[in-house]
């Protein structure tokens, strides 16, 4: 037998592998499918889960997109529209989402709020249709025209830039003032510029005086002769009597339009009309037109507008604390289950206090000690303090299962470092039920800072930021007569804690490989 | 013995939690600024005096009969003084800002405010846990047959609907639109009246959905997994009917873990639900929580907070324990 120099083996001695009859290693022949490519196809089986995940990005597309879209901002109110029904132009002409409540009503109220559509127009009885039953009227009231017009005192020059703005876009929005002589004796009733027809006293109550049928009324505006000069200073073609004026009696006469108070003029103003002249050349927010698709709470805040700030509030809130709750128990789990021993035990003692601390007193003892800082940062802080440690106690758990494993070991007899093992060779490991429980984590979140906004602990309403409870807890306060209040913002909560638990549940099944097959 | 030892060793470390986050808790209370209502008709001064005869502050300055200047006694001889008043005579202070309950101790004014707590919580559980497994082993005999599916879709939605909402329509439709409950819970402290339970009956309800629908998952996965054991199949052709052998050993093993958790909340019953509370106004622990918290009292917030922890920690190590007492096979904390 020849001997070989085995530092000098001659090159023809050596042949292919692959040359040789049988092949033990072939290629694979399928396609290679990945950890998150599986557990994708596997999420895609779940049916419930794609819907589930389809609504929530619906719902965050509404919280993103929406808020630019609105002509309202958060801090925007107006009294007048308390409660206002919610409006859409489609169904205008059914008796559904029109912007109006069916309400009954005795004779006297129903009369002036039919007089508010003779008068201007307006109808707030909706096409001035009602039934009567029993001396009760049953109709459609407009929340937005229901206000009718208000006794406003302008300053001179308010007062002469109404009337141009009146005169430039033909509409009216100073009606002919009452007299304070013809107006009704009581107290309240006296401030209420409905009232501009003949009424008198009765009992201490107003009554309307009615004409031969029963139903007509005479107004009681102020008026001089044609021809006359008054001091009321109006010069604006807007006349409701026509250029001609009015003919009682054979005499022509004019309304007045306003009455002098003090240094102003005191005028009768159509709020609907107004409104819209206030917001155009006023205050110049871009709002049109008070039109409210889902209404307004009971302050006359725009529900869409604060229910989609909501949302993304909380949205972005949400996902900033899940995440730095993540990167924090990441490490910090990381270090406890990689060296173990005494190290695991002290910080597992640490965690063990802090998660037995009620959530309740530590945000109160946060705000207690932050007195004056935004209730953002103390909402944060107290998540943060409490909601990393989950995530800890998961990371953990992943590093006692993989850290004796024999690739871990072979890794380190390649010289890896600590982190490199740490962070390269077991982490990875834990990343598929991180997500996941980032996934559950984020709605159980939103939840705290709507239960917490709702009891009032935490108040979010400042600026530009509300939040979904305190939108509830404000519906609830006038649930009995507007629920519409309350059920937009509760509709939006329930169909995210849902959508957000069916999600979550098939993340968690698409992220388990040891499920796999084991499903139909 | 084991177990005895077992159960030493959990109280134990319970009450080592217990007293550090206690601690926390009181230092940073006492590092807080004092809180003295200043409201119109309000006297000061008596706040200062009752702060002052409580050991909180000393050395006061008085100039033209009002208190202008104090000083702080440090905070360990506080929480001494603390400490020995509640040992020695059970007293956990008075109330100082909140509004109702000015100068009324506040063991007192807790006690007043529990039962209608307790009553809500027992009532909900009394009729959410039978329920709740009524419908588990209903579920779980039916598995993936259609009345499995409708309950399954239930229980989503009961466990994923939170319950101010849940609270909310029941609310409208109960209270509201069909007008059978009273708005408001019954005032007066006659608890086992018809009509205090028949005001009660809104908020038990609500209560008591979120806990059937976690009884009624729970017993589900229990149960139908404890069904394909093969001592099942052994019970069946002993001769045993169905429900027989469900009764008699699917039902005993699958409480082994069911049990506990029941356990658990009735002692859970004490704290409540802050929110459901808050929504139907009952005047219980939850809502004088809230009072103590939003008029910064710390007397009461110091003892409820420790209240609530307690509950909280206790209920723990009850479903810990009890693993160990119902199941013979499971020797807690063993190496």
């Amino acid at each position: 037998m020849e001997a070989f120099d085995i530092n000098s083996i001659p090159q023809e001695k050596f042949e292919f592998v692959a040359d040789r009859d049988i092949m033990h290693d072939k290629p694979l022949e399928t396609k290679h499918v990945g950890y998150l490519r599986d557990a994708f196809r596997r999420f895609r089986r779940n049916k419930g889960s794609v819907v589930a995940a389809v609504i929530i990005l619906l719902l965050v597309l509404f919280a993103i997109i929406v808020p630019f879209c609105t002509q309202y901002s958060v801090s925007y109110t107006d009294q007048m529209y308390y409660c206002a029904m919610p409006y859409n132009k489609a169904f205008e002409n059914t008796s559904f989402w029109d912007g109006c409540k069916e309400v009954t009503q005795g004779k006297k109220t129903t009369r002036v709020f039919y007089a508010m559509g003779e008068e201007s127009g307006h109808n707030a009885i909706k096409n001035q249709e009602y039934t009567v039953d029993d001396g009760n009227y049953t109709y459609r009231l407009n929340s937005i025209h229901k206000v009718g017009v208000i006794y406003k005192t302008l300053t001179p020059s308010e007062y002469e830039a109404i009337q141009e703005y009146q005169d430039k876009h033909d509409v009216q929005i100073i009606y002919p003032m009452v007299p304070t002589a013809n107006r009704p004796t009581d107290a309240t009733d006296k401030l209420d510029a409905n009232y501009y027809f003949v009424t008198r006293s009765k009992g201490g109550k107003t009554e309307i005086v009615y004409g031969d049928d029963g139903w007509s009324i005479t107004p009681a505006y102020g008026k001089y002769l044609v021809g006359e000069t008054t001091n009321d200073g109006y010069t604006s073609k807007m006349r409701i009597e026509g250029d001609e004026g009015v003919t009682i009696d054979g005499e022509k006469y004019y309304y007045t339009y306003s009455r002098i108070a003090g240094a102003g003029y005191e005028v009768r103003v159509n709020y609907y009309e107004y409104y819209k002249y206030y917001h155009a050349e006023i205050a110049r927010d871009g709002i049109k037109e008070p039109k409210f698709l889902l209404g307004c709470d009971s302050l006359g805040h725009d529900i869409l507008t604060c229910l989609s700030s909501g949302a993304r509030f909380s949205f972005i809130f949400a996902i900033v604390v899940a995440v730095v709750n993540m990167l924090v128990g990441a490490i910090y789990g990381s270090i406890e289950g990689y060296y173990g021993g005494k190290r695991d035990l002290i910080m597992e003692r640490i965690s063990d206090i802090l998660s037995a601390i009620p959530m309740m007193i530590v945000i109160t003892l946060l705000k207690y000690h932050m007195g004056g800082a935004s209730h953002i940062l103390v909402l944060f802080l107290s998540f943060f303090l409490t909601g990393w440690i989950g995530m800890a106690s998961t990371t953990r758990m992943q590093f006692y299962r993989f850290k004796n494993q024999e690739y871990v070991l072979a890794a380190r007899t390649l010289g890896a470092k600590d982190r490199r093992l740490m962070f390269k060779h077991i982490f990875p490991n834990a990343i598929g039920t991180l997500v996941t429980s980032c996934a559950l984590v984020i709605p159980s979140m939103i939840y705290s800072e709507v239960s917490l906004t709702y009891l009032g602990i935490i108040n979010l309403s400042t600026g530009n930021i509300t939040s979904v409870g305190t939108l509830i807890s404000s519906g609830q306060a006038v649930m009995s007569t507007f629920p519409h209040v309350a059920l937009f913002p509760s509709l939006f909560l329930m169909l995210l804690m849902l959508s957000f638990n069916l999600f979550g549940n098939g993340l968690r099944d698409a992220f388990n490989p040891s499920l796999r097959g084991s499903e139909g | 013995m084991y177990m005895f030892k077992y159960v030493l060793k959990r109280l134990g470390l319970m009450i080592m939690t217990f007293s550090i986050i206690m601690l926390i808790c009181f230092v940073l209370i006492k590092l807080l600024p004092l809180s003295v209502p200043r409201a119109l008709g309000e006297d000061p001064n008596l706040s200062y005096l009752r702060l002052e005869g409580r050991g909180y502050i000393t050395n006061l300055v008085w100039k033209n009969g009002n208190v202008v200047g104090y000083d702080r006694v440090p905070i360990l001889t506080q929480l001494w003084n603390y400490l020995v008043r509640i040992f020695t005579s059970g007293d956990f202070g008075v109330g100082i800002t909140i509004s109702e309950y000015k100068n009324a101790g506040v063991w007192d004014v807790f006690i007043e405010k529990l039962p209608p707590t307790i009553l809500i919580n027992i009532y909900s559980t009394l009729i959410g846990v039978p329920i709740g497994l009524g419908l588990g082993i209903f579920a779980a005999l039916k598995k993936n047959k259609w009345q499995d599916q409708v309950i399954n879709v239930i229980i989503i939605l009961l466990v994923s609907v939170p319950s101010i909402v849940f609270a909310l329509v029941i609310q409208y439709v109960f209270c509201f639109k069909l007008d059978w409950f009273p708005l408001l819970m019954e005032s007066g402290t006659d608890y086992f009246s018809l009509a205090m339970f028949k005001s009660m009956f809104p908020a038990v309800f609500s209560l008591c959905l979120g806990s059937i629908a976690g009884y009624a998952r729970f017993t589900r996965a229990e149960l139908s997994e404890v069904l394909t054991n093969d001592y099942m199949l052994l019970a069946r052709t002993k001769g045993l009917t169905r429900g027989q052998a469900t009764l008699r050993h699917a039902m005993r093993n699958s409480m082994v873990v069911i049990f506990p958790s029941i356990l658990s909340e009735f002692i859970a019953v004490l704290s409540g639900s802050l929110i459901i509370e808050r929504m139907f106004s009952i005047p219980g622990v939850g809502g004088l929580y809230l009072d103590a918290i939003n008029s910064k009292d710390y007397d009461f917030f110091m003892f409820l907070s420790g209240f609530y922890c307690l509950v909280g920690l206790l209920a723990g190590i009850i479903v810990d324990i009890s693993y160990g007492f119902i199941d013979p096979r499971i020797r807690m904390g063993a190496k």
